[in-house]
């Protein structure tokens, strides 16, 4: 189980990572997405992937017992509202940048690039 | 009762004020003079609150605040020690200058829509980040740092800002990434996040390849949200996009946050320099990173023309000797690590608030065509020169002796290559001598070419901001030695309280009954 799921979460960063770099912000975006999946496959495999007892210490013992232990479940958890939230904000900038630039290509977005470009001859005016 | 809740929960009040207020802002969003007092009534009182705890913790070592009365390999602690506790200070005078230029610069529409609560929300998360005693708290204390920053770049929601804002956001989250599966790794290792007790789990502990992976992917997500070489290059692509008075507050707090953590992280948690380190290469590793960012960013920032683009890449090029400072591995590197952060916040920050304050009088960020602003405003101009000088390591000022701290501690190593570093600070010193004072030479002292415009005004409140800064590096500068006395004890309490796990008291808000 634990080495198929590591075998997943390499796939989905392989995917992710090649995605994130493409120069397309729609693919950017769904690449870091996959990447935060990717994390939470980490995240979950950090708690050992055990039988479905409840993760109780019992009498007397020192440490958990066959369960696993739920504090890596608790951080996936946070770490998705995060991630979700984040994905949210960029497509907000996707969005934005769509409707500014007409262009979601991040070569042909060059404003900020240009904004005080030594390289322009014509001083810029910001104002 | 109260006062005793008010003390026992010390070390969070620098995060609850802040957030408290971003909350109460929120609300009297239809009230812009209200919000405005909040505003700055709520930064106030959060830097009086973080330098009570520089107080207490150095009279009695670290405050510990452990949520709801669970320990620390159970519950998530607060742990306000020396270094967190100086930092959080530094990060309150940056707050209130940037406040006050505020006055000036935030305008009806910038304040509709939400610096206030944007500004106190990233403060919080940038005290959250220098206070936390837990690592996976720390990563969500920089998502709270990114999702203000983001808000705050695109607060005239203008092209560029979107643009700026869209790369910064993915770097960042590429960075957080690495961050958050080097956490799982070593939470997979260990199992503890508490860093107090993952330094007694780990330091001494044989190298393993869970082990190194995990430091290195750590070091990767800090090192990109701190703007070191080879993935600094969303900073210089989005900082100059955002108002001044936002670019000030992200190049004084954001990277310094980032580098905090680094120096809590390796220093503590992997124990850098102990000798018993479970991650060996880091200090070359390190050592490469800063000879390489210190070079890249000073010769890019002398071939820029807008202000706040040099200052961008000044931004990294400071960023550089703190790297340098940790690299070194040993108690001196890290203490002039810490001033030089204390340092570098208050400059930069003072530096971006003065280009600010440039484009008001000037109208542009473009040296090419700015120019006499000394003959309209002699007293700015000086203040400007304060802190130009300081960045560039001119005595009596901070940034002088940080420099001199981080190169006596470089020579003192004695290898062959903290010689080289220091050959490479030193050079990366005159560079960001030359850079600045051309910086100077054409806003102040040259006639303005063309010479048909006019030096507009300068509102005395950014005047105020930028005096407030360069007072603050020459009183540092002058008060080296009470600087550098808590540096030092920042840096030991750092690294001496390892085995104990908190040494000081144990205090909760639900404090269980024995």
């Amino acid at each position: 189980m634990s080495i198929l799921l590591a075998f997943v979460a390499a796939a989905l960063f392989g995917a992710g990572l090649y995605m994130t770099l493409s120069r397309h912000v729609v693919r950017m975006v769904l690449g870091l997405s996959m990447l935060t999946t990717a994390v939470n496959l980490v995240l979950f495999q950090a708690g050992r992937i055990r039988s479905a007892e409840p993760p109780l210490i019992p009498e007397g013992a020192e440490r958990l017992g066959n369960s696993a232990d739920p504090v890596p479940q608790a951080l996936v958890l946070t770490a998705i509202v995060i991630g979700f939230a984040l994905t949210v904000i960029l497509v907000a900038l996707a969005l934005r940048a769509w409707g500014s630039h007409r262009t979601l290509s991040t070569d042909k977005m060059r404003s900020a690039q240009a904004l005080g470009d030594p390289l322009t001859p014509e001083p810029h005016d910001d104002r | 009762m109260i006062a005793d809740a008010l003390r026992d929960g010390l070390a969070v009040w620098p995060v609850v004020i802040p957030l408290g207020a971003a909350a109460l802002t929120v609300l009297l969003r239809h009230r812009p003079t209200l919000q405005r007092s909040a505003m700055e009534g709520a930064v106030g009182l959060t830097l009086a609150a973080a330098a009570v705890l520089v107080e207490r913790a150095e009279r009695g070592g670290p405050v510990v605040m452990e949520f709801g009365g669970w320990g620390a390999p159970f519950g998530i602690s607060f742990v306000a020690d020396l270094l967190g506790a100086v930092l959080c200070t530094a990060a309150g005078v940056v707050a209130l200058a940037v406040a006050i230029f505020a006055r000036a610069d935030v305008r009806a529409r910038r304040r509709q829509a939400g610096f206030d609560p944007l500004f106190l929300g990233m403060l919080a998360a940038v005290n959250g980040a220098f206070l936390t005693g837990d690592i996976f708290n720390l990563y969500v204390w920089f998502e709270l740092m990114l999702v203000t920053a983001l808000g705050l770049v695109t607060l005239d929601r203008r092209r560029v800002q979107i643009d700026g804002a869209l790369r910064y956001a993915a770097m960042s989250m590429m960075g957080a990434t690495f961050m958050l599966v080097g956490i799982g790794l070593i939470y997979g290792e260990t199992g503890t996040l508490d860093m107090a007790h993952l330094s007694a789990a780990l330091v001494g502990r044989a190298p393993s390849v869970t082990l190194t992976a995990s430091a290195y992917l750590l070091l990767a997500g800090l090192a990109l949200k701190a703007g070191m070489f080879p993935l600094f290059f969303w900073l210089p692509a989005s900082y100059h996009t955002a108002p001044s008075g936002v670019a000030a507050a992200l190049a004084g707090l954001l990277t310094k946050a980032a580098f905090g953590a680094c120096l809590r992280i390796l220093l503590l948690v992997f124990g850098l320099g102990s000798g018993a380190t479970p991650v060996p290469g880091l200090p070359p590793l390190l050592a490469l990173l800063a000879a390489a960012t210190m070079l890249v960013s000073v010769l890019a920032a002398i071939a820029q023309v807008d202000i706040r683009r040099v200052l961008a890449f000044h931004v990294m090029g400071q960023v550089a000797y703190l790297v340098m400072g940790l690299a070194l591995a040993s108690a001196f590197g890290s203490a002039a690590a810490v001033f030089y952060t204390v340092h570098t916040m208050l400059v930069q920050t003072g530096l971006f608030l003065g280009a600010g304050a440039i484009a008001r009088a000037g109208r542009v960020y473009d040296l090419r065509v700015l120019g006499g602003i000394m003959h309209e405003h002699p007293f700015f101009s000086a203040l400007f020169a304060v802190l130009a000088l300081s960045i560039s390591g001119i005595p009596p000022l901070s940034g002088f002796w940080a420099k001199a701290l981080v190169i006596d501690a470089a020579l003192r190593v004695g290898t062959p290559w903290s010689g080289w570093l220091a050959a490479i600070a030193l050079l990366t010193g005159f560079l960001t001598l030359y850079s600045m004072s051309t910086v100077w030479t054409r806003a102040f002292w040259r006639p303005r070419p063309g010479g048909e415009r006019t030096v507009r005004r300068i509102p005395p409140a950014m005047v105020a901001a930028v005096g407030l800064m360069a007072a603050c590096t020459l009183s540092l500068g002058l008060g080296i030695e009470p600087a550098v006395r808590l540096s030092r004890g920042a840096e030991r309490q750092l690294t001496s309280n390892r085995p104990p796990i908190h040494a000081g008291p144990a205090v909760g808000l639900a404090r269980r009954t024995p």
